[in-house]
């Protein structure tokens, strides 16, 4: 039989949010083309119970794969699809948005020589065949993808698929024996998720002020942060920044950290990059301050400013206080 | 032991990219300069050689692309490589992740390296994957968007960030390992190095000397096909502001957020 397989990451037994988007896409395009939604979890089994599994149903999954093996690594998970889609026939695999889901993705390509689509915004049905929708050049055109191989692999960009509850029931829950390739088992896990640095709160916060390498240094934060106090909001930061240690892992927005949608986001130093945009498009406003016109913000800035934000930042924290007489 | 390091020649960053209409494909005319992220696997490359922990023999610049692509492998080897291989053959033009990570793995093949290193991806074609192709191909271990390795014992304890934080991954070798930009500072060529990089072994090969399978690569056998360019959806463009004087930029900030009541 036909069908499609979707890959859920977890972690200390919550399924990822953005694998459960790409459940629910899964479940419509499945029903869309006469046939089901199935999906693939790979880890300790005393973490995945029945319930948690079962309950992917909601979401539309028909069944569920069960393989017990290591977490949060790519290629077991590559081996453990393989074995499922040669044995059950799918025609295509889905991930949600991150960086795993990449991995895995393009991986099992290789394995199946299958064609790939990765930071997929939408996927629709023509002639029985899923077609993927992805932006490139910067977002600045789309294509549409269309599959030439036995298997299709669809990696979604993060958010893209939205998470939607279809009232469906229980999924069938079924355990599956996989044969780990040598080198899938040569890369463990030594620690997993740790958090770096502060564990501060941007999700609630309706004015934030992001900081990225356009401040030059760890202290360039100090006047974002005065910044944010002016304004009544909170500090967040890019990628960049945080695994270069001058901000929390806890603060940082985009592919592998938070999605955020404020009423205002004010970037300060941030290029732009799609990882980054991925996690804030959805804001009311959003501000850039960015020494280089060229930079990709300003495409899907609201109010761009090109400048020294080391001149502009320090006055603007002046202003507002000045006008909200703090 | 012996590094290749996997590089890609893209447009530079000040050219416009766009799909020529009538192949599809990017447009590759203009400029064009090493792919940027590749600089960080090249100096991650020269740290493990240059550091002492695990014998460096040799590092090896290795790249698939159009014969103007010999510049990004002489840029490669002004920034420390010893010799580089170039994989070029127009039945390889237009092929998609899978082809180009297949094509590559051959060549890799018969270098037989203990480690491959590349950047986390390209400036032009935005897609993070080729690392994890590879790795399949030659059944390597693999790890992407690494920004720390350590030598312990022969193995790679490697560091990278993942969907709930940091993550500490020991990688035995022979392996496949793409790196952050935040991984190490790239060194500047010095002028000497420049100037010899051309005087550097440097070995063209074709699709059918890498053993290459012919319906495997290029435009025609892309197995994921991109067709039907479009714009999306227009967003209305900003208001721009160029600051020349700050009081100023900064009253017109002022306004612009209280219009939006963003300062109540």
């Amino acid at each position: 039989m036909s069908g499609i397989l979707v890959y859920a990451l977890h972690y200390e037994g919550q399924i990822n949010k953005n694998s459960l988007g790409a459940v629910s896409e899964g479940a419509r395009l499945a029903s869309e083309l006469g046939t089901e939604c199935h999906v693939v979890v790979v880890g300790d089994k005393a973490g995945l119970p029945d319930d948690v599994l079962a309950g992917l149903g909601r979401y539309g999954a028909a069944k569920v794969y069960r393989a017990e093996g290591p977490e949060g690594l790519a290629q077991p998970v590559v081996d453990a699809m393989a074995q499922i889609v040669q044995s059950g026939g799918h025609e295509y695999v889905m991930f949600g948005g991150g960086l795993l889901g990449f991995e895995i993705g393009a991986g099992l390509a290789a394995r199946l020589d299958a064609g790939v689509c990765m930071e997929v915004t939408e996927v629709k049905v023509e002639d029985g065949k899923l077609v993927a929708r992805r932006p490139i050049l910067q977002d600045s055109q789309v294509s549409d993808v269309h599959y030439r191989s036995g298997v299709g692999v669809i990696i979604g960009r993060l958010n893209a698929f939205e998470l939607r509850e279809t009232g469906g029931g229980d999924a069938a829950v079924e355990d599956v024996q996989v044969d780990y390739a040598p080198h899938s088992l040569r890369a463990t896990m030594v620690e997993r998720g740790e958090q770096r640095g502060a564990d501060v709160n941007i999700e609630d916060a309706d004015i934030l002020i992001a900081g990225g390498r356009g401040l030059g240094k760890a202290e360039g934060f100090e006047a974002l942060e005065e910044l944010a106090g002016a304004l009544g909001g909170a500090v967040a930061a890019t990628r960049a920044v945080v695994d270069a240690g001058w901000y929390p892992y806890a603060a940082q927005i985009g592919q592998t950290g938070k999605t955020v949608a404020p009423k205002l986001y004010l970037a300060a130093g941030i290029s732009g990059a799609i990882q980054h945009k991925v996690g804030m498009q959805g804001s009311d406003n959003i501000v850039a301050i960015n020494k280089d016109s060229n930079a990709p913000i300003f495409e899907f800035s609201d109010l761009g400013i090109v400048g020294d934000l080391n001149k502009i930042v320090p006055k603007l924290t002046e202003a507002v206080k000045a006008r909200r007489g703090a | 032991m012996k590094i290749c390091v996997l590089v890609k020649e893209v447009p530079d960053a000040a050219v416009e990219k766009r799909i020529n209409p009538s192949t599809g494909r990017l447009d590759r005319s203009g400029e064009r300069n090493l792919n940027p992220f590749d600089t960080h696997a090249i100096e991650a490359a020269m740290q493990l050689k240059e550091g002492g922990a695990i014998d460096v023999d040799e590092v090896v610049a290795v790249t698939m692309g159009p014969e103007t692509a010999v510049r990004a492998l002489h840029k490669a080897v002004s920034l420390g490589a010893d010799r580089s291989r170039h994989l070029t053959d127009d039945a390889l033009a237009g092929s998609d992740v899978n082809g180009t990570g297949y094509a590559l793995a051959k060549v890799l093949e018969a270098e037989q390296p203990d480690l491959v290193l590349l950047g986390q991806q390209s400036d032009d074609g935005e897609c993070y994957t080729i690392g994890a192709v590879v790795a399949d191909h030659l059944r390597m271990p693999s790890l992407t968007q690494v920004i720390n390795i350590e030598v312990e014992d022969g193995k790679l304890r490697c560091e990278r960030q993942a969907e709930y934080g940091y993550d500490t991954v020991l990688v035995e070798l022979p392996a496949v390992i793409s790196v952050g930009d935040a991984i190490n500072e790239p060194r500047y060529p010095s002028l000497k190095a420049i100037m010899g990089a051309k005087k550097k072994p440097l070995e063209s090969v074709s699709a059918a000397d890498a053993g290459i399978e012919a319906d495997r690569v290029g435009y025609d056998n892309a197995r994921a096909h991109c067709a039907d360019f479009a714009a999306p959806p227009a967003k209305s463009a900003g208001q721009i502001i160029e600051d020349e004087d700050t009081n100023e930029t900064v009253e017109k900030i002022v306004a612009w957020l209280d219009e939006r009541k963003l300062l109540a």
